[in-house]
């Protein structure tokens, strides 16, 4: 009896996660995925059909160059989120635990911030009136005050922000639990701690670093309203360009086209990084 | 104030709990006592859809207690979203002989959707009199002359600017093309609702006429492409802009003409001018769907709305520029500025955006983000 109990909990167990899978990704994908075949109807909203006229749409130099950017752009805040992050997140980690806790919280809070705030946060941070050119030129660096949004320097900003709380709490574990006689034997055979870190600390954590990178990549990807708010219309991303097709001008079948393809494509980026990252693991 | 204008053009509307469930309720007692129908749709309010929001609640508060008084006819106000989802709703619910609403404020391109469908009931030229002091353009025809919708409420979009920024007011569209204003303007960022392209054909090009064909939209975009540089802020969100023209972060750009004004008698240091070419006047028209049972009531309803004295108080109390010309209304000078202008208006041109939809958002996009 408690074994035949124990393999029906058995077999439940895994079954869980793999119907919310199915409830909470799938079906949606699978809705998403038949939509975007269907027909557009300019008076209405959409017909049941199997046509490629949507994809057909996409394919063109304007949204390539926008799927390119829209990559590019969230590799770059990546790739900035764990360049300051990792050795923020080691520094935190290192410290005495009273006061890890309020600047874990704290990251905590930022969290609770929405992309919207953000966003209009940054752009006054960084406007003519009220940002912090007007401190620059009280201190004497700059002869008027500017204004530094919108521009791609903003844009990155901002999502760096929006990645960087993930970026430290993704990391946290990883460098807390990091044996610190690793770094101690490698300053003891004569490394100075700048070497030790990037020699021994970053090696061990290659993993986790990748990780971050791909978390805050995909992310990043997904902002449609910091792109709009801090960047010009070159720097709009695909996901801006969706909302505009989703919700300004009911084009659906575009819409899901469009993410569609966004999603194969940053998925297959996704998967070439682990493979290189696998094929540099066995090499070495 | 932002709120304002999302009611007007993009707040989505819902038929309230409270309004559910006392139909439900009715519903019910009908059944349970079996009242013949007929009696019941004596007894049934005339349901008038605006767009939710500032509009309905505008219209619940300052126009419906007054027409029941005058008409003896009861209002059952709706909440309707605006865009396509509304005209999508009409459609489906007339196939199975239902109206949602009998009476409907719809934006132009929806209304001429719901035209080409014949969605629309035809109405009675005799049952509207008031209608003959509106203009041309707010009295929409099927092919056979019947009018099928009402002009209900317009509004400007104008050339605002900073006060403090500019001391002396532009006069001319031709201030987006000064390449003086590098980097200062705000304008909206669709095509459909920053109707930029017929600012641009009425400012360079002698009129909209350009905007009929393919060739023309190209030209004019063409020309349009050359403010670009002097675009900072491409803004889908209208509380954004306003802030910033406020604080003088985007000095000048296109705004709704009453809401600069309002922001300006709150001492904000903002201005909205009216330029040579005119401001471009949008507006909602009235249709009545074709499965309303109460075209009779409906057409008392439109009458009612389309006289001058409706017109001023909705000047007054809500904002919008009358539909009727200006010598049929008692509005002071300063009421009458305060929502209009007697310069000739840009007319949007709804058909355009009708008719080639998707090709224009493709070259838009292509034009401000390329």
């Amino acid at each position: 009896m408690t074994g035949a109990r124990m393999t029906l909990r058995d077999g439940l167990l895994p079954a869980f996660p793999a119907l919310a899978l199915v409830i909470f990704f799938l079906i949606p994908f699978g809705i998403m995925l038949t939509v975007s075949f269907f027909h557009r109807v300019p008076e209405a909203f959409y017909e049941p059909a199997f046509e490629f006229a949507n994809y057909a749409r996409f394919f063109s130099p304007f949204f390539g160059k926008i799927l390119v950017f829209s990559m590019f752009v969230s590799a770059c805040a990546a790739v900035l989120a764990v360049v300051i992050g990792f050795p923020f997140t080691y520094f935190l980690s290192q410290m005495p635990r009273r006061q890890q806790i309020p600047l874990i919280v704290f990251l905590l809070a930022v969290l609770s911030l929405s992309e919207v705030i953000i966003g209009f946060a940054w752009s006054t941070l960084l406007s003519r009136t009220a940002g912090v050119s007007n401190l620059l030129v009280w201190v004497g660096l700059m002869e008027r005050p500017e204004a530094f949004t919108p521009s791609f320097t903003a844009l990155l900003l901002g999502l760096c922000y929006l990645g960087f709380p993930y970026t430290v709490l993704v990391m946290y574990p990883s460098l807390s639990r990091l044996d610190p006689e690793l770094p101690e034997a490698a300053r003891m055979l004569g490394a100075s701690p700048m070497r030790s870190f990037f020699t021994v600390i970053v090696p061990c954590l290659r993993n986790t670093i990748v990780g971050t990178l791909i978390l805050v990549f995909v992310f990043t990807l997904g902002a449609y309203l910091l792109p709009q708010v801090l960047g010009r219309p070159q720097h709009w991303t695909l996901s801006v360009h969706i909302t505009d097709q989703a919700i300004f001008q009911s084009n659906l079948p575009f819409a899901a086209a469009m993410a569609i393809f966004f999603l194969l494509v940053s998925l297959a980026l996704v998967g070439l990084t682990l493979l290189v990252g696998k094929d540099t693991e066995t090499a070495a | 104030m932002s709120e304002h204008k999302n009611g007007r053009t993009r707040a989505p509307g819902k038929v309230s709990r409270r309004r559910f469930m006392t139909a439900t309720a009715a519903a019910a007692g009908v059944a349970a006592v079996g009242l013949p129908a007929v009696h019941l749709r004596a007894a049934d309010p005339l349901k008038v859809g605006t767009y939710g929001g500032y509009f309905k609640d505008s219209f619940d508060k300052h126009i419906y207690p007054d027409f029941t008084k005058a008409t003896g006819i009861a209002v059952e106000s709706i909440g309707e979203p605006t865009g396509e989802a509304w005209l999508v709703q009409l459609q489906t619910a007339a196939r199975a002989g239902q109206a949602p609403a009998d009476v409907s404020m719809m934006a132009q391109v929806t209304r001429i959707k719901g035209q080409n469908a014949k969605l629309w009931a035809p109405l009675d030229e005799a049952k509207l009199p008031n209608t003959k002091r509106l203009p041309e353009h707010f009295v929409h025809r099927y092919a056979d002359g019947s009018i099928c919708g009402v002009g209900a409420v317009s509004w400007y979009i104008t050339l605002v600017s900073n006060t403090k920024t500019y001391p002396k007011a532009p006069t001319s569209w031709k201030e987006l093309w000064n390449s003086a204003n590098k980097d200062r303007l705000g304008l909206l960022a669709l095509v459909s609702n920053s109707f930029l392209l017929e600012v641009t054909a009425a400012t360079w090009f002698g009129g909209t006429k350009i905007l009929d064909t393919e060739e023309g939209i190209l030209k004019v975009m063409q020309k349009l492409a050359e403010v670009k540089p002097n675009v900072r802020l491409w803004y889908r969100d209208e509380g954004q802009f306003q802030q910033a023209l406020e604080s003088g972060e985007i000095p000048m750009g296109q705004y709704y003409h009453d809401v600069t004004g309002l922001a300006a008698s709150k001492g904000q240091p903002v201005r909205s001018t009216f330029p040579a070419e005119g401001g471009v006047l949008d507006s909602g028209s009235w249709c009545v769907s074709k499965a309303s049972k109460q075209i009779e009531q409906a057409q008392v309803f439109i009458d009612y709305m389309s006289q001058p004295s409706t017109q001023a108080v909705l000047s007054r109390k809500v904002g919008t520029a009358p539909t009727v010309p200006r010598k049929h209304l008692d509005l002071t000078a300063e009421e009458f500025a305060a929502v209009a202008s007697d310069i000739p208006a840009i007319i949007p041109r709804y058909d355009m955006y009708e008719k080639r939809s998707d090709w224009l958002n493709q070259k838009w996009s292509e034009l401000i983000a390329g």
